[in-house]
């Protein structure tokens, strides 16, 4: 990218994160646990304030970053601020925030071990997520990706049981090798065209590379970021990493990770190739298909789980593949709706996540037929709960609406009758999996017989329940609310297609 | 400093004869000489690539003999660069070695660290003879010190260095076979005079012959694949204290000595070149693959770094077979990469052993409570093997790949990701025992207070500055390559 401004706050920003980390790591057990969980905050604020302090330069269309050295001979390890980066860095920092928060809550309430470990790997993890965000070239990109996917495991096998060691094996086993592909795709890509920067639109002409060899090369390069973003059939390592805690969860389906994975398909689809070449390649027709069947299918399973994480992990499942499929549509409606559903989705789903984590610490109850009538002991955290579920089926003034309602513009506008069905089926489908939970939760007849005392999590699990069920909530009836989120996804979607605001 | 190649090799020489002498006035007075010896040829090495870069190869005639007939020292940026690598690799070791010679007497102590200077020594000059014949005395000197080495590590050592020994015997007898051939083509034993006259005759039947010997006596004392069999368990039960340095520095100089045959003396022009490449690229995809395999079935972690060097000492000759600019780069870059990851692993594998005394990684349980610090750096020299940015091994794989796609062989990549993929495998294995799997009821051999103890601060120097040299190199790679490359450009592909 040709950058507009020399600006360090996004090297400061990623150097945040690890500076935390690796301090974690070395006084972690050396220090009380307050200190301890005080340096991850220290980091976490001053990291979100800068990037919300960048968004103005962002909206203004400024390319604002810095080139830090030559990583590989002719490519630099560079950083710059753009409009789809902005949107993907909000949400983690501020999520971050409040993962911690809650984080805390929960491991102290559930007496966790390995904390030391689970904080600094987690700092980690944002480390590597706020480089994806601002890398300005695919390299840059590649590099923190597979940051992330080292820094992902040790929060996978937390437990450090046996079935905490299958799904790290199993998580490692899915997403090293979809990296590995990436690399080679990324090395082939580059040997033909001689370009790593991203650019709005992409890079890649039609004629750059013969045919069958650019539909291999788009497929190795999207391979990564649709194992990451739980694409099925190559998804079966979201719902195994499910044995770790609920904050970690909830890094992984709204914090950073499948967001990750839905970035990455992202840059490679419309910043990398674009949409003309990926149309030319057929590449885009396919990923479209596997989101669409990923979206019913992840949701048919999902009705059948009991364990209410397993629900959960299906229906991010499902709901990455919306932004998938809004990414694979290639029209600027749908670009917007995909990226604005990284917002929409983490808010819900997190809240989602963090009300299933504050029933489990309370109760210590994980399947959804143990529940019925907890709506009664655990008020607040069911009407989150409530809110959410409808945000997620996309009911009209919540935040799940607003970016399904611009995915399914696009597939009009597209003339893609077929994509606006699955995605209102999916609708019903989430209603018909999330709804029941509300239901039974406050049921009637089962009043005052399993929870007769009102007891709500620990407030440090609470406020961050509340706090983004609220976001949610204010998100769906204000889009742009506080940090202009919908209007860098409309600035970012039209860029990408050529268009002026 | 006119003489500065020459010192190079001769302080270690010098040490390494004053060690015996002094280890019987007092026990420790040898290992002292040779250390600081050692960390005199390190600073002079550094001198003498700093010189090469400003002002071009250098070219050294001992006694003034004229060149073809006297020898000939020539220091270009490659060899300068790996002669850095081997000194810091034997100061190190020398340093991490002062752990392991509480036992045995004056003799053998002294001995030891003679030895280790001497194999100091016979690697440095093998790296930076102009000579074909002088290379051959390296060799031997290189090969008759690490069997010594090896078979100081107790009686299954003495039986891996006899093994080592008759292999390595016919490695030599191959190599003389080689230059043989080529001293009766062209009548001359200095490389750049051999590369002359290689050039204006038109002999390449009998250069192929000779070729096909000198790749199977590089290929062995390199344990490239199949001429491997030596090579794990010789590293498995060496003498601890000089394990690192076999290991991470040992199998590098016959790679570039190999580099030098084919692409400095032999050169592109060679008829059947592309023959040989091809040759040399199909052994190292086998040994890149067979190596990972076969580490993957090893409980014991010296056993699975041995047979990972099988495998990474394929990248190296894969780099010579691609033959692009920057694949030769790349495999410069992992050569030197590697000798810090073997010998950052060794070291941190050492500290972990110098505290239980155990190399089975059934022992490894959960150590990561005991050593956070050792066990942190492990696992970044393992993710290096695997090939994890932003350490070197990414890098010079991203060379590789790149050199590969240059010269449109996408089959190297998939290897390339193939072998990553199987290192994965087992280096995740070790991370897995190293942090999640239960910990056993380890005895300490050296007593240990509450929580953290780590290694004496002997053992942490090597280990940090190996792991550091990862990073480094990971991340300032291009200034290493822009070095490389100025010696590369005119004999590369």
């Amino acid at each position: 990218m040709i950058l507009t401004a020399l600006d360090y706050r996004p090297g400061i920003i990623v150097l945040l994160p690890l500076i935390a980390s690796c301090l974690i790591y070395v006084l972690g057990e050396h220090v009380r646990p307050n200190f301890r969980e005080a340096i991850t905050f220290a980091a976490a604020f001053p990291m979100a304030a800068l990037v919300y302090s960048m968004i103005p330069a962002a909206l203004a269309g400024k390319e604002i970053g810095f080139t830090l050295l030559e990583i590989v001979k002719g490519v630099p390890l560079q950083f710059s601020v753009d409009a789809a980066g902005m949107i993907f860095a909000c949400v983690a920092s501020t999520l971050w925030i409040v993962t911690s928060c809650y984080s805390i809550g929960y491991m102290r309430g559930h007496g966790e071990k390995n904390q030391t470990g689970y904080y600094s790997a987690f700092a980690m993890c944002l480390t590597a997520t706020m480089g994806l965000c601002f890398s300005a070239n695919l390299l840059t990109f590649f590099i923190f990706f597979e940051v992330l996917t080292v820094a992902t495991y040790p929060l996978v096998v937390h437990y450090r049981d046996e079935e905490g060691t299958r799904s790290g094996r199993k998580y490692l086993a899915y997403t090293l090798i979809s990296g590995q592909l990436f690399f080679a795709g990324i090395v082939i890509l580059y040997s033909f065209t001689g370009r790593m920067d991203f650019v709005p639109g992409g890079f890649v002409n039609t004629g750059d590379i013969p045919m069958p060899w650019m539909l291999a090369v788009f497929i190795l390069m999207i391979g990564a970021g649709i194992v990451k973003a739980g694409v099925m059939p190559l998804h079966s390592w979201l719902p195994a990493a499910m044995v770790a805690p609920t904050p970690v969860s909830a890094l992984l389906h709204a914090v950073a990770v499948v967001k990750a994975g839905a970035f990455c398909t992202l840059r490679v689809v419309l910043y990398v190739f674009g949409p003309e070449a990926a149309r030319f390649c057929h590449g885009s027709e396919i990923l479209a298909w596997m989101a669409v069947a990923t979206i019913l299918i992840s949701s048919l399973i999902a009705i059948r789980k009991d364990n209410l994480k397993a629900r959960l992990a299906f229906s991010t499942v499902g709901q990455l593949s919306y932004i998938i499929l809004g990414i694979a549509i290639l029209s600027p409606f749908a670009a917007t709706g995909a990226l604005y559903h990284i917002v929409a989705h983490a808010f819900m789903k997190i809240t989602l996540f963090m009300c299933a984590g504050a029933i489990f610490v309370t109760t210590h109850r994980k399947n959804i037929s143990e529940m019925i009538g907890i709506g009664r002991q655990m008020p607040v955290t069911m009407t989150c709960f409530t809110l959410a579920s409808l945000a997620v089926a996309g009911f009209p003034f919540f935040v799940g609406f607003t970016s399904k309602a611009n995915i399914i513009m696009g597939a009009i506008s597209m003339g893609q009758p077929f994509f606006v069905a699955t995605l209102i089926v999916s609708a019903l489908l989430a209603l018909t999996y999330l709804m029941p939970v509300v239901l039974l939760a406050f049921k009637r007849d089962f009043y005052n017989s399993q929870f007769p005392v009102k007891k709500e999590a620990s407030l440090p699990m609470l406020i961050p329940i509340m706090f983004t069920a609220a976001c949610s909530l204010i998100l769906g009836v204000m889009p742009n609310f506080g940090l202009h989120l919908y209007d860098l996804a409309a600035m970012a979607g039209n860029a990408i297609f050529g268009l002026s605001l | 400093m006119k003489n500065l190649p020459a010192y190079i090799v001769l302080l270690p020489l010098c040490s390494a004869l004053l060690s015996l002498a002094l280890s019987k006035i007092h026990k420790h007075l040898g290992r002292d000489v040779v250390f600081g010896a050692l960390a005199g040829s390190l600073v002079l090495s550094v001198v003498q690539l700093v010189r090469v870069i400003q002002n071009g190869p250098i070219h050294y005639v001992f006694g003034g003999y004229k060149i073809p007939y006297g020898i000939e020292f020539s220091v270009d940026t490659i060899n300068a660069v790996i002669v850095i690598m081997v000194c810091m690799l034997g100061v190190l070791s020398c340093m991490f070695a002062f752990n392991f010679d509480k036992n045995g007497d004056a003799l053998q102590v002294g001995g030891a660290y003679t030895m280790h200077a001497l194999l100091v020594l016979g690697m440095v000059g093998m790296t930076m003879t102009g000579d074909v014949f002088n290379l051959y005395v390296f060799l031997e000197i290189t090969s008759l010190t690490a069997y010594c080495l090896i078979a100081m590590g107790g009686s299954r050592g003495i039986v891996s260095a006899f093994r080592y020994l008759l292999v390595g015997t016919v490695a030599a007898t191959f190599y003389l076979l080689g230059v043989g051939i080529l001293y009766s083509v062209t009548g001359t034993l200095n490389m750049s005079d051999m590369a002359a006259c290689l050039k204006q005759g038109n002999n390449d039947s009998a250069m192929l012959m000779a070729m096909m010997f000198l790749i199977a006596a590089f290929g062995i004392k390199m344990a490239l694949f199949p001429f491997h069999g030596w090579q794990p368990s010789a590293y498995t039960h060496a003498h601890t204290g000089a394990r690192p340095l076999i290991a991470g520095a040992m199998g590098k100089i016959p790679a570039y000595a190999m580099f030098r045959y084919l692409y400095c003396i032999y050169g592109k022009d060679f008829k059947y070149f592309r023959y040989v490449l091809l040759i040399i690229g199909v052994i190292s995809v086998c040994g890149m693959i067979y190596g990972s395999v076969r580490a993957m079935a090893q409980k014991d972690i010296r056993k699975v770094l041995a047979y990972s060097s099988v495998a990474q000492i394929g990248y190296i000759s894969l780099g010579f077979a691609i033959g692009s600019p920057l694949a030769l780069a790349g495999a410069f870059l992992h050569m030197l990469g590697h000798a810090f990851m073997k010998g950052g692993l060794f070291f941190a594998a050492g500290a972990i052993s110098w505290k239980y005394g155990t190399f089975d990684l059934n022992d490894f349980g959960r150590i990561y409570k005991k050593m956070p610090f050792t066990v942190g750096l492990l696992t970044v020299g393992a993710l290096s093997m695997i090939g994890i940015p932003p350490t070197v091994g990414f890098f010079s794989k991203w060379y590789l790949a790149c050199g590969a796609a240059q010269t449109h062989e996408y089959v190297y990549i998939f290897v390339l990701v193939l072998s990553s993929l199987l290192n994965a495998v087992y280096f995740f294995k070790v991370i897995e025992k190293v942090f999640v799997q239960a910990d056993k009821n380890r005895t300490p051999l050296h007593p240990e207070g509450k929580g953290v103890t780590e290694a004496p601060i002997t053992i942490m120097i090597p280990v940090v500055t190996c792991i550091l040299m990862i990073l480094l190199l990971g991340v300032f790679n291009v200034k290493v390559i822009d070095i490389l490359l100025i010696s590369l450009k005119g004999v590369a592909l």
